[in-house]
């Protein structure tokens, strides 16, 4: 009962309680999954019939069909998959890290930190297009979290979640002042960042793709290593301890997982603020607290909501909604929904 | 901490007493001193110098017609509107810091500024209105979206701190993406002023603004006067709030909308200002060493802040005005790191 940070609630359990259940909806999310992500191939702003989706597939070819499935489409499907299991893992850890079930990868200053990149990209190097806005934005998003790691972090206590959160808070409010300041003063550059900002992964090709992934991959890969230690740093530290972990050597590894997956993530589709705080709250719904259920389960949720969203975005209105805000749109009632549903105690 | 410093001495008027520590008092002496030397230097400050002997003639009344009119008319309503519209941020940040028992508690967190942001767009971009609309536009977002969350979060046995926050975030993050979405669909011009708007800015702000928000503030004192105490108490917790007589939803419902109201009038008058309510409480806590949130340090705090950010945002790329939130967030967030920082190195030797 103590004043800071709220504590997960750890009185609730999931809907499945037993490992077949679990494995259960693991199986049928993970089927779900590869459903949606076939289905959104077949769903675009110009109207393919599913016929020519299925010829263009299987059969190639160098029409404007053809090269619309398969060099948008199908990286688009790709990178939704990963940028969504990314942002929801990340979201996962972050919320053990920072012992916090409301934290998001966002409150670590990665999203600031590649908006400003971009935003210096853009007003002094001439940079266009997403192609190049990728790897500033990596950047900013890297060093970024880097100087909140490093404000966050004291020598007796290494980075505490409460220190941590608010370094990332300070320096995000920070950077975006001086965004806003820069991009306020320049309308060009305003001009082209209100698109990139909302998130889209609209135009995406496949040499992005193939650029983030080895940056994905690694960080999922590490994610998911990490399920079982983040179980024990859910105790807290000096349980954690006598328990023969190493909470600081876990939380450091946490961080450069999460930096490597923010930062990818939001390289490649700008910031979506959402999915991350999403994506393991459902997730926590399913099979309750256990990590070593939990994190797995987040990386197959993150990307079906991606999914979907990005797919409704494609038809709700003509030139699209970026899919940073449909997920918005969809997450926070669903959010809303979950809260009032939980029977989460107060702190 | 001292002992001494934590339980402070007792200060009685009549029949009210409370325990205020040698510390705060400092720092309340010592910050207010600042805010009003800041406030005489931005006076002098501007694109036509004045000396501080004209600005005493001007006040007293003698001085020339243009200085006076500079000073009376231009300068002085837009210092007194950032020490009082700051404070009243500060003291709405605190009150919500200490209901959610959040650092980062603030009327960001139960969607008020999206909320208002919202409205203002609506106006600007959708109706297309002047000041007042835009202000009103503003004033309506913001109180719906938070009676909305307080609605939602509200379930039998009151509003829980915990559930507040989860759905004033979800609040926040679905108006960011309307006001994405109407950014987007507009046109650059359009886009700019509203972005400009949302960054919040006391240019062109006369005494019409201060009187609108000074009366706010000045209602809303007995409430905040009423909570204060009980709010202290009620970070211990509910029910050791109710063991000790402090009736913990009441308390939080007067104190929330007193925070709300103070919050409300000061974006209808300059936008959305940023950080102040988030970050004074946290400092005016470090600072004076006190365990709970404190609500007359923040107010000087908070206006200090935003005084001096104010001045940065009038004269660091002069003749172009930042808006004052832009220079809000840079030296909040400077500040913050710093602090965190400093800490580090303390907690080593």
């Amino acid at each position: 009962m103590s004043s800071g940070v709220p504590s997960a609630p750890t009185t609730v359990s999931g809907l499945s309680r037993t490992t077949s259940q679990r494995t259960l909806w693991l199986v049928g999310l993970v089927s779900l999954l590869a459903g949606i992500a076939a289905a959104s191939l077949f769903v675009g702003s110009g109207a393919i019939a599913a016929g020519e989706v299925w010829r263009a597939l299987t059969q190639g070819g160098t029409d404007t069909t053809a090269l619309l499935i398969n060099d948008f489409r199908v990286p688009r499907m790709l990178l939704a998959v990963v940028v969504g299991a990314a942002l929801g893992l990340a979201g996962a850890v972050i919320q053990v890290i920072t012992r916090n079930p409301l934290a998001d990868p966002g409150i670590l200053g990665v999203n600031s930190g590649a908006y400003l990149a971009v935003v210096i990209a853009i007003t002094w190097f001439g940079a266009t297009g997403v192609t190049t806005y990728v790897w500033w934005s990596f950047l900013g998003a890297v060093l970024v979290s880097g100087a909140v790691y490093f404000i966050g972090w004291s020598r007796g206590a290494g980075v505490t979640p409460v220190r941590l959160v608010l370094a990332g808070v300070a320096v995000s409010y920070l950077l975006n002042g001086v965004s806003t300041g820069i991009t306020l003063s320049n309308p060009e550059v305003f001009d082209k960042i209100r698109y990139w900002s909302a998130g889209s992964l609209q135009g995406r090709q496949i040499d992005i793709l193939l650029g983030v992934l080895p940056f994905l991959v690694v960080g999922i890969v590490v994610a998911l290593m990490l399920a079982r230690s983040l179980n024990v740093v859910a105790l807290g530290d000096e349980l954690a301890s006598s328990l023969g972990a190493h909470p600081l050597r876990i939380r450091v590894v946490s961080l450069l997982a999460i930096t490597l997956l923010c930062g990818a993530a939001t390289a490649t589709a700008g910031p979506i603020a959402f999915l991350g705080l999403m994506a393991p709250y459902i997730a926590r719904a399913v099979v309750g607290p256990d990590q070593r259920w939990l994190v797995p389960l987040t990386a197959v949720i993150a990307p079906i909501i991606f999914l979907l969203a990005d797919m409704l975005g494609r038809v709700l209105a003509q030139g699209e909604v970026p899919v940073g805000l449909v997920t918005a749109f969809v997450g926070a009632p669903l959010l809303v929904i979950l809260i009032r549903a939980s029977k989460a105690r107060s702190l | 901490m001292s002992a001494s410093g934590a339980f402070g001495r007792v200060v009685r008027i009549g029949s009210i007493s409370s325990r205020v520590s040698a510390r705060s008092i400092v720092f309340v002496a010592v910050v207010s001193v600042l805010v009003v030397s800041l406030a005489v230097v931005a006076i002098t400050l501007g694109d036509y110098p004045i000396s501080i002997r004209q600005i005493a003639a001007a006040i007293g009344g003698d001085g020339t017609d243009a200085v006076r009119r500079i000073v009376v008319d231009g300068r002085l309503p837009r210092i007194v509107l950032a020490v009082i519209a700051g404070a009243a941020l500060g003291v709405s940040g605190a009150v919500f810091q200490s209901v959610t028992r959040n650092p980062l508690g603030s009327p960001d967190i139960i969607g008020f500024t999206s909320g208002s942001f919202t409205g203002a767009l609506v106006v600007i971009l959708v109706v297309g209105g002047n000041y007042l609309m835009v202000a009103g536009g503003a004033l309506t977002g913001g109180l719906l979206t938070a009676l909305l969350v307080y609605g939602l979060a509200y379930r039998r046995g009151g509003v829980q701190a915990y559930r507040l926050i989860v759905v004033g975030i979800a609040a926040s993050f679905f108006l960011q993406a309307v006001n994405g979405w109407l950014i987007i669909r507009t046109d650059l011009n359009s886009a700019l002023a509203a972005a400009s708007w949302g960054a919040g800015s006391f240019n062109l702000v006369g005494w019409r603004e201060n009187l609108v928000v000074a009366a706010v503030i000045v209602a809303m004192i007995p409430a905040l006067v009423w909570s204060g105490r009980r709010l202290r108490v009620l970070e211990l917790g509910d029910d050791a709030a109710i063991a000790l007589g402090v009736g913990a939803e009441r308390t939080r419902i007067i104190s929330l909308l007193a925070a709300i109201v103070l919050v409300a009038v000061v974006t209808a008058a300059v936008g959305p200002v940023a950080f102040i309510a988030l970050a004074a409480p946290q400092i005016a806590k470090r600072m004076t060493g006190s365990p709970t949130i404190v609500l007359i340090p923040t107010a000087v705090m908070a206006a200090l802040l935003t005084l001096g950010s104010d001045i940065v945002a009038q004269r660091l790329l002069s003749p172009t005005q930042l808006p004052v939130g832009v220079v809000t967030v840079v030296v909040g967030g400077v500040y913050l790191v710093a602090l965190l920082i400093s800490q580090a190195r303390r907690a080593l030797s």
